[in-house]
């Protein structure tokens, strides 16, 4: 029997996969997948508390989470293209403007 | 009749307020003018209240709350009685007098404003000290008396000399201010209150050995303010202030400030005649003490100090003894007597330039005639002559010793009183007559401003006649303090009067004689009692060595060790500790969106770990 | 039993899929993988029942996301590896596990708890995507909207964003190169 625990367990395991990704990765759109997969694994995990509970504001809160993960790309992208045509590179290690 | 005691006290401190404005300015007669005229203001109010309390009246007013806190209750009361209006009456006198005679003598000062703004503070603390109804306001002005002498002994404080004098009157009066505040905090202990009527009324119910040390402490207090032994030093030293102030501060009011709160507390005091009779020795020992020194001194003004020293003990020989209005009596005629004498000497440093040194002088007669008789005017008063006001006063203390059978007091007075005449006279002889040395050192003397003279004429006039008024100001005075009972026969009485009299003209006839035939051969100042009355007795010696320089290695290795190596050093770590911490941290804002990233997944996990862990209510 | 078997094999795929986009050097590869993992990840959703979600999880990750990426790509000339240098690994899975565990712990704290109740219980008998139409446009009407307003601005910054025009001078590329 699949119980919720184990869509948890399977959350967290995806989640830490995906913090992964963001530190380690340096290219910029490595970065965004990254954070695709941190929303995709919140999303499984409020699906599945939704169904083990009987309430559907899990789902609501899922369905949200992926029209702002939609924008996100939408402008995140936009400010990728124009950062590339500035500096021609997307690697992050370029974006050091702000030093301390 | 209140609003002559708000009149009479504030107007000093208006004229204080306004000359401070001009404190940065330059020269501006104003100021003296309109301090002047409001010290004027305040001593016509003191006089009207004194004849308003020569009817009867008896003023006390509280002026507002000031603290409050628990059971304690300090206002800020004033009262007008026969010892403090007799005292207001002194202190506005002499001070209006000085004020004037300064217009003159600060003619040329730059601080001419600046003066002016010390002497009405100092009138103004001096007559909080005075009229208040409590310790605590008494202890207040007190203070305030002892800041503004400070201030006017440290008056050119460009001079080294000058501020060193400064601070050791200050410091000296702050050892002996822990005395007198401990005994404060006695007689809040003991009392629960501040008040002088509560206390007074309660303090024969009292422990007398508790009375007694709170007797013992405020004697302590007294003891700094007024220059008693072994406080002393710090009077001869405050001459470094402009001579008017030493006329007021240090002759006529401030220092007799000790003996007006011995007065004040005589409820107190006459409650423990030990104490009394202590107070008493010690100031007949400083009577002849102080007067020793001036016998061989050279400096015009310390020959006055030490002479002002010599009279504050004669003072508390008569209050110690209980004999209060003689004390209170001798201290008003002193103030006139003792502020025209350093007046007029302020009138010969003028002539002179500022020389000191009386063996450089020399036949001044001729040039400044009426200081010169301003001058014996007040130095017979000094010496106790009949008729001057010194007559009444002086005699009446001698009696008083005499009468409580302490005859070594007495004759110690007896001897000081010698001695005074042989100073004094000293002093003229060598300043006013003989060879004219000034001549030779190439000085231009000349007599002071006319208006300078005429405004010390009123303290000549008092010192002559002042004396007169003894049985109308025992009336006066003993309607507060105790009557004191004089036992003696009348035989007896007058034959003391005639022996001291005799005593002390004799004396002043052979000095006179002595220094007309030339003085003392230059021998004498090879003589050990010479060097050692010179030195002082080699006290500030001792004092530097015994006290200062101990001190002063304390200090240093208080500052070497405990300062720099601990307190420094734990001030330095924590700020080093902030310093190297900022330069670490700062290497987290590397501005790579990465790091940054990293720093906020360890915040992520430090919060998270929080969120689970910490559980502070349950 | 099916339930169970299907649970395990997304699982092992996404994990597998995602693992890739991770790790994997060649961004076109990474992209596969996600697309991948996003149809896949559909498949929870609808052995959870939630059919809408997983229709609109295939329709807009991988239908619109996924595309909006391929045409980002084409941008980057992304065909070429870019060298990664990687720093502090052990930290850095260190702290991904550390809050993978603390994520876990704090999402299954509830089912401890006896305080949760259905807010919006499900009724029988009527379809998912009719539930969430109905719970949608009465109790998340507003959030609703302001989605829409939002991804509506999104996507007008986008346009706007792709279109500005940069003047490529040397001194424009060495400010934003910083002081390298």
């Amino acid at each position: 029997m699949i119980t919720l625990t184990h869509y948890l367990t399977l959350t967290g395991i995806l989640f830490s996969l995906g913090i992964v990704g963001v530190l380690r990765r340096k290219n910029l759109l490595m970065l965004f997948f990254s954070t695709e997969i941190l929303l995709n694994a919140v999303n499984i995990g409020f699906a599945a508390v939704s169904k083990y509970y009987g309430d559907l504001s899990g789902q609501i809160f899922s369905f949200f989470i992926i029209a702002i993960a939609a924008s996100e790309v939408a402008v995140g992208l936009g400010l990728l293209v124009l950062w590339y045509k500035r500096s021609g590179t997307i690697d992050l290690d370029s974006l050091q403007m702000m030093k301390g | 009749m209140e609003k002559y005691l708000y009149v009479a006290l504030f107007a000093p401190v208006v004229g204080s307020l306004f000359s401070l404005l001009f404190t940065a300015k330059k020269k501006n007669v104003i100021t003296a003018l309109v301090t002047s005229a409001l010290l004027l203001l305040s001593f016509v109010s003191s006089l009207t209240l004194m004849f308003a309390v020569h009817d009867g009246l008896t003023l006390h007013v509280k002026l507002m709350d000031w603290i409050s806190a628990g059971n304690l209750n300090i206002p800020f009361g004033f009262m007008v009685d026969n010892v403090s209006v007799i005292m207001m009456v002194t202190v506005t006198l002499v001070s209006s007098v000085v004020n004037i005679y300064s217009m003159g003598y600060m003619m040329h000062d730059k601080g001419y404003n600046r003066f002016f703004t010390y002497i009405s503070a100092f009138v103004f603390a001096m007559l909080v000290l005075v009229m208040s109804d409590n310790f605590v306001g008494l202890f207040i002005g007190w203070e305030g008396v002892g800041l503004c002498s400070y201030l006017l002994i440290g008056f050119w404080y460009e001079k080294d000399t000058a501020s060193w004098a400064g601070n050791e009157a200050f410091i000296m009066n702050r050892v002996a201010d822990l005395g007198m505040l401990m005994g404060l905090f006695l007689i809040y202990w003991q009392f629960g209150t501040f008040d002088y009527e509560t206390i007074f009324a309660h303090a024969g119910s009292m422990n007398v050995s508790v009375v007694a040390t709170i007797g013992l402490l405020l004697f302590i207090g007294a003891m700094g303010k007024s220059a008693q032994f072994p406080f002393h030093t710090w009077l001869a030293d405050a001459m470094e202030g402009p001579t008017p102030v030493s006329a007021l501060i240090h002759a006529a009011t401030m220092v007799t400030a000790g003996v007006y709160l011995v007065i004040r507390a005589s409820d107190l005091f006459s409650l423990i005649p030990e104490v009394g009779h202590i107070i008493a020795t010690l100031g007949a020992f400083v009577a002849v003490f102080a007067a020793s020194m001036a016998l061989v001194h050279r400096d015009l003004k310390k020959i006055i100090a030490y002479s002002t020293l010599s009279q504050l003990g004669y003072m508390f020989v008569a209050a110690g003894l209980g004999a209060y209005w003689i004390a209170l009596f001798h201290l008003m005629t002193h103030a006139f007597f003792k502020s025209l004498l350093f007046l007029g000497a302020g009138n010969i440093m003028h002539a002179m330039d500022d020389e000191l040194d009386i063996k450089k002088m020399g036949g001044l007669f001729k040039v400044m005639p009426y200081t010169a008789i301003l001058m014996a005017v007040a130095s017979f008063a000094l010496c106790g002559v009949y008729p001057f006001a010194g007559f009444f006063s002086k005699d009446k203390i001698l009696e008083a010793a005499f009468n409580g059978s302490n005859f070594y007091i007495w004759f110690a007075l007896f001897i000081g009183a010698g001695m005074t005449a042989f100073y004094s006279f000293r002093l003229i002889m060598l300043v006013f007559f003989g060879d004219k040395v000034y001549k030779k050192l190439g000085f231009h003397p000349h007599e002071t401003y006319p208006f300078v003279l005429w405004s010390l004429l009123p303290l000549g006039i008092l010192s002559t006649i002042a004396g007169f008024f003894e049985k109308p100001f025992e009336a006066f005075v003993t309607r507060v303090l105790s009557k004191y009972e004089f036992s003696l026969s009348h035989s007896t009485e007058v034959e003391l009067i005639f022996l001291t009299s005799a005593f002390v003209i004799l004396v002043i006839v052979a000095t006179i004689y002595k220094y007309y035939k030339g003085g003392f051969s230059k021998q004498i100042e090879t003589m050990p009692l010479y060097i050692l009355l010179k030195n002082q007795y080699y006290i500030p010696k001792l004092y530097e060595v015994a006290i200062f320089k101990p001190y002063y290695v304390l200090s240093r290795f208080a500052w070497k060790q405990i300062d720099v190596r601990i307190i420094d050093f734990s001030v330095d770590l924590i700020a080093k500790v902030f310093y190297k911490s900022g330069q670490e941290s700062r290497k987290m804002q590397s501005g790579n969106l990465s790091d940054m990233l990293r720093w906020m997944i360890v915040g992520t996990v430090v919060l998270l770990a929080l969120a689970i862990f910490y559980r502070p209510m349950m | 039993m099916f339930e169970i078997i299907a649970f395990y094999t997304f699982s092992i795929l996404v994990i597998g899929m995602f693992g890739i986009v991770v790790f994997s050097e060649n961004v076109l590869y990474a992209m596969s993988a996600l697309a991948g993992g996003m149809i896949l990840i559909s498949g929870f959703y609808f052995l959870l029942g939630a059919d809408f979600l997983g229709v609109v999880q295939i329709i807009v990750y991988t239908g619109a996301v996924m595309a909006l990426y391929a045409f980002g790509m084409m941008f980057f000339d992304s065909a070429r590896d870019i060298k990664e240098n990687i720093k502090f690994k052990k930290i850095i899975y260190t702290l991904s596990i550390l809050s993978a565990i603390f994520v876990i712990f704090i999402l299954m704290a509830p089912i401890y708890s006896t305080r949760v109740e259905a807010l919006y219980p499900t009724i029988h008998g009527v379809g998912n995507v009719q539930m969430i139409g109905l719970i949608l446009f009465t109790k998340y009407l507003i959030p609703f909207e302001v989605a829409a307003i939002m991804l509506l601005a999104a996507m007008i910054a986008g346009i706007v964003l792709v279109k500005v025009k940069i003047e490529e001078t040397p001194s424009n590329i060495e400010v934003a190169r910083g002081e390298k």
